[in-house]
């Protein structure tokens, strides 16, 4: 019981300081590929400390919505983050990450950034929203499909669970995990705002997306929506290597889990960025195909395994 | 328990009728209703678990008279009547000032609300056609109370309409269950073995009746129409309690007077649950209009507790499968609690909304966040339970309709197998769009700045409306924070009717709820409410100590070109529009065209949008016309001579003889 507290505070501690440098990296990955110098590793934390030390500026028709939104992303996305087994399935949390609820806990994040996008009343906030809005009606059945593909093999929605089945010789090679694996990708990459469906880089484009929402914020609220995003993404990784990669998370204990979670984080956003400097960004109304396919793909791995389990 | 909620009921008709005698006693009508429902929801409470009482009074028909029946299942949703009643009466005290006639609205409120109680005791079908048409009858009126209003009278004109197929439909269900000997008590209906087929037709009629009432796709139509036309303490009880009765019906018929229905019928309604969630949400994200809006959500939330009821038909149909049938059962009443809480909610909010700005145009809305703080917060809850978000009261029931769904592999039949992850994959995408519908309903209404001058000068909704809505919001936190309350009260429901239960949650301390097996998946909301509070502590407290405190006030940023115009603003149309990309053209048959200005010229650019209801082409315009071909096809019968109509009367009666003759 003690152990399994220490290591979930281990974990929320962790994934809370892991995650801008999880961003750094990335962004390092792509400025080499791209020949540039690129900023060093500890950028995102130097750029989070400087936010937390300017003043709010804060629009004249704030309201208290928009003023505490940041505080309960960053709070949803936290409470998320610290329920998906990361290095070690021993987490005093661990019975809470149930995948629907970690689904619908990024869904009230999403939630609230949308309706902080609109309160100032500004035509960016609205685009990003409205897009989000649009975005988030087709990746999130996606994901609820991945999901019950993946909970009608392992018999269980619990990350805990899924992951001990995954690693038991019962999952084995299945058609309808590869056509999950497909479809959690494009809905990770939509879910974190990253090319080809937004570009996390650009301001003043049309395309934008979760820019826009938060392009009203600044100062410590900016800080808490930027560490919110990173986090995010570490969480969507995170998700994914619980899965389709859970060496490491059950048998030989915490520091082996440790190395091998940051291993695969590393390997992670290397591939996230390669992948993201060898593709363009793509139209806003060619994404919606995109992600009705994700939701296709889904789909047919639930069908695939309510006619047959083995496949 | 059953004669003082009778006496309830009886009080309710007196004050019916006192609404009619007694002009402008408005506040003290509602206080009296809120009263009496509120202790009623009270007594029907404690008996949840009570075995089954019955009653019979000397009414009605003579030689039946009056069966009135009290189990677990008429009692959960007489529980969910009274307190959706006893919330709009609340909220109405404050609320009915404003109406311009009250005097068309007091005495069909409490003759609405006694229907509503009548129906889900009734026990012999004279008394529930008796109590289901006074409900409909006395809604009618209400939808009608904005008499001169053009929306208004073809809501009443649709809704009787469709008020009337449905009270035919299961006239026609009762009679089939009655038999040639007239037995018309439920009693008497639980004891008769009908044949197979004539049950299954019995059973599609009770369908296609509650169906309507409840707002199930195709049969929807009058829904959006007639409930937004209503005062809005009478649109959350059509809404939030008034469907739920037709679920009732549904429940009662399908699960309690029929023996088991085949598995083919419980897909019929999971499949109809389905296409009901996801079109009620597209339909709800095309509307501005605040309460249809919300009246469209009320056709994808019973979508939802459809999808419920058709799972528990098609595993109580399977062997051995009745574990997962009272989960998918639990799954649906649980929803129907929690629908007839936020959907009140969100209409006290809406109603509020319409008296302070004088309009349910959300175009004309925003910015209510700053004069109306205490109803956005109200409303705001509203919006996130309804949009399944933890730790609120609907995710938990969605998530427990999904367990039921992963549990349907287990079953050995194709049917199933093709349907059931198909109503998974729609579930999954009707709660998305739910979200994104409601951010815009919050958002345009609420948040941004004033579209209008009657929205910049709104003010805040009366102290009883504000504790109405406050009530309710309470109870859709308790409820998602400790769902194993909920999940308990209704054992004795799923016990009763599927001899099975979900299995027994500990309340003290809370724990998590576990559908089948711990083993396999619980969710548990105290839990998850106390990880987002103290990790929400946590943020603040990190960033008092870590940041700076200083806020400075200006104008917004805006990408350095802010245009104070509110009309820069995003709409409720605009909003939509990505979605409306989407899904429109398959949809809608959605059609727009954008007419750009002239080069030079500074006027603005115009674009039209067309949008067709198609479900109303296919289903309604065809039968329409039908009709009135047919009346105008009969219309030449009118003007006939006197030997002619002799004539046809006389070919009638050779007709009959004939036919008597052949049959004999």
């Amino acid at each position: 019981m003690i152990a399994a507290v220490a290591i979930e505070a281990l974990q929320m501690a962790l994934v809370i300081l892991a995650a801008p440098g999880l961003v750094g990296i990335v962004r390092a990955v792509k400025a080499r590929l791209q020949r540039r110098e690129g900023p060093p590793l500890i950028q995102p934390y130097r750029q989070i400390a400087r936010l937390l030390a300017k003043e709010v500026v804060l629009a004249e028709n704030a309201s208290w919505l928009f003023r505490t939104a940041p505080y309960l992303i960053l709070a949803l996305t936290w409470a998320a983050a610290s329920v998906v087994p990361t290095f070690s399935t021993e987490l005093a949390f661990a019975p809470l990450g149930d995948l629907i609820v970690i689904t619908a806990l990024l869904g009230a994040a999403r939630f609230l950034l949308a309706l902080a996008g609109l309160d100032i009343g500004t035509s960016f906030g609205g685009i990003g929203a409205s897009r989000e809005a649009m975005f988030a009606s087709l990746a999130e059945p996606a994901m609820l499909m991945i999901i019950v593909t993946l909970a009608i093999a392992a018999g269980s929605t619990e990350l805990s669970s899924i992951a001990a089945f995954m690693l038991s010789p019962a999952a084995g090679l299945r058609v309808s995990f590869a056509l999950a694996l497909v479809a959690l990708f494009i809905v990770a990459l939509a879910e974190n705002a990253r090319i080809p469906v937004d570009n996390p880089a650009t301001h003043l484009e049309l395309t934008m997306v979760h820019e826009a929402m938060v392009l009203e914020y600044s100062g410590r609220h900016l800080a808490m929506i930027e560490l919110a995003a990173a986090l995010k993404l570490l969480l969507t990784i995170s998700i994914i290597a619980c899965i389709f990669c859970p060496f490491g998370l059950a048998g030989p204990g915490p520091v082996i889990g440790l190395f091998a979670y940051a291993a695969k984080l590393g390997i992670a956003a290397v591939l996230l960025g390669v992948f993201e400097v060898s593709i363009a960004k793509m139209r806003v109304f060619r994404v919606p195909e995109l992600l009705g396919a994700s939701l296709m793909l889904g789909l047919l791995g639930t069908l695939l395994l309510y006619v047959s389990r083995g496949l | 328990m059953i004669v003082l909620l009778l006496a309830g009921t009886a009080i309710l008709l007196a004050l019916a009728l006192a609404g009619a005698v007694a002009r402008g006693q408005g506040t003290a009508l509602y206080a009296a209703a809120a009263l009496v429902c509120g202790l009623s929801a009270i007594l029907a409470l404690a008996s949840l678990a009570s075995p089954p009482t019955t009653l019979v009074l000397p009414l009605g028909l003579p030689w039946l008279g009056w069966h009135f029946r009290l189990d677990s299942l008429s009692a959960f949703f007489l529980f969910v009547v009274d307190l959706g009643a006893a919330a709009s009466s609340l909220f109405a005290i404050g609320y009915g000032r404003h109406e311009a006639e009250p005097a068309r609205v007091l005495p069909f409120y409490p003759l609405f609300v006694a229907a509503l109680q009548l129906v889900v005791l009734a026990d012999d079908a004279f008394s529930f056609l008796f109590s289901w048409e006074l409900m409909s009858l006395a809604s009618w009126a209400l939808v009608l109370v904005h008499h001169r209003d053009r929306e208004s009278i073809r809501a009443g004109y649709v809704y009787l309409l469709m008020a009337v197929m449905s009270g035919f439909a299961l006239l026609l269900c009762f009679g089939l269950l009655a038999g040639g000997t007239g037995a018309y008590s439920f009693a008497a209906m639980r004891l008769a073995h009908p044949a197979p087929g004539l049950a299954a037709l019995a059973l599609l009629l009770a369908l296609l009746g509650t169906g309507a009432k409840a707002g199930l796709v195709p049969v929807h139509a009058w829904l959006p129409l007639a409930h937004p036309a209503a005062p809005s303490h009478v649109s959350a009880l059509m809404s939030g309690v008034m469907t739920k009765v037709a679920v009732y019906a549904f429940l009662r018929i399908a699960f309690d007077l029929l023996p088991v229905p085949p598995a083919a019928i419980g897909l019929v309604v999971l499949a109809l649950g389905g296409i009901t969630a996801v079109l009620g949400v597209l339909y709800a994200l095309m509307q501005h209009d605040l309460k249809r809006l919300l009246a469209y959500h009320t056709v994808e939330n019973i979508g939802i507790i459809f999808i419920g009821v058709g799972l528990a038909m098609v595993f109580r149909a399977a062997a051995g499968e009745q574990a997962a049938a009272a989960l998918a059962l639990t799954a649906a009443l649980f929803h129907v609690f929690n629908h007839s809480l936020f959907k009140s909610l969100l209409f006290f909010g809406a109603g509020s909304v319409d008296v302070a700005t004088g309009t349910r145009d959300m175009e004309r809305q925003g910015g209510l966040i700053h004069r109306m703080p205490q109803t956005a917060f109200f409303f705001l809850v509203g919006c996130a339970a309804i949009s399944a978000l933890p730790p609120l009261n609907g995710f938990v029931s969605e998530w427990l309709t999904f367990q039921a769904i992963l549990l349907g592999p287990g079953l050995p039949d194709w049917g199933p197998k093709i349907v059931i992850p198909v109503a998974g994959a729609l579930l999954a995408l009707a709660a998305a769009l739910a979200a994104a519908c409601f951010v815009k309903a919050f958002g345009i209404t609420f948040l941004g700045r004033p579209r209008s001058a009657e929205a910049a000068a709104a003010s805040e909704a009366e102290p009883s409306s504000l504790g109405a809505m406050g009530v309710l919001a309470a109870l859709c936190l308790f409820a998602g924070i400790f769902p194993a309350v909920v999940i308990n009260a209704l054992a004795p429901i799923a016990r009763s009717l599927i001899g099975a239960t979900m299995p027994a949650q500990s309340l003290f301390p809370p724990g998590a709820i576990i559908p089948i097996a711990a083993a396999r998946s619980s969710y548990d909301g105290f839990a998850i409410f106390l990880l987002i509070a103290a990790v929400t502590f946590l943020a603040i407290v990190g960033a008092r100590r870590l940041a700076t405190h200083a806020v400075r006030r200006a104008p917004a940023w805006d990408c350095g070109f802010p245009d104070p115009r509110p009309e820069t603003q995003y709409t409720a149309t605009s909003f939509a529009e990505p979605i409306r990309r989407v899904f429109g053209p398959i949809v809608f048959g959605a059609a727009s065209a954008v007419r750009m200005p002239p080069p030079g010229s500074m006027a603005p650019a115009r674009i039209r949008v067309a949008l067709r209801d198609r479900l109303w082409e296919i289903f309604y315009a065809p039968v329409g016309g039908f009709v009135e071909r047919l009346a105008a096809s009969a219309d030449r019968l009118q003007f006939l001579t006197i030997r002619r109509y002799l004539s046809f009367v006389f070919a009638a009666l050779v007709v009959l003889l004939l036919a008597l003759a052949l049959t004999q």
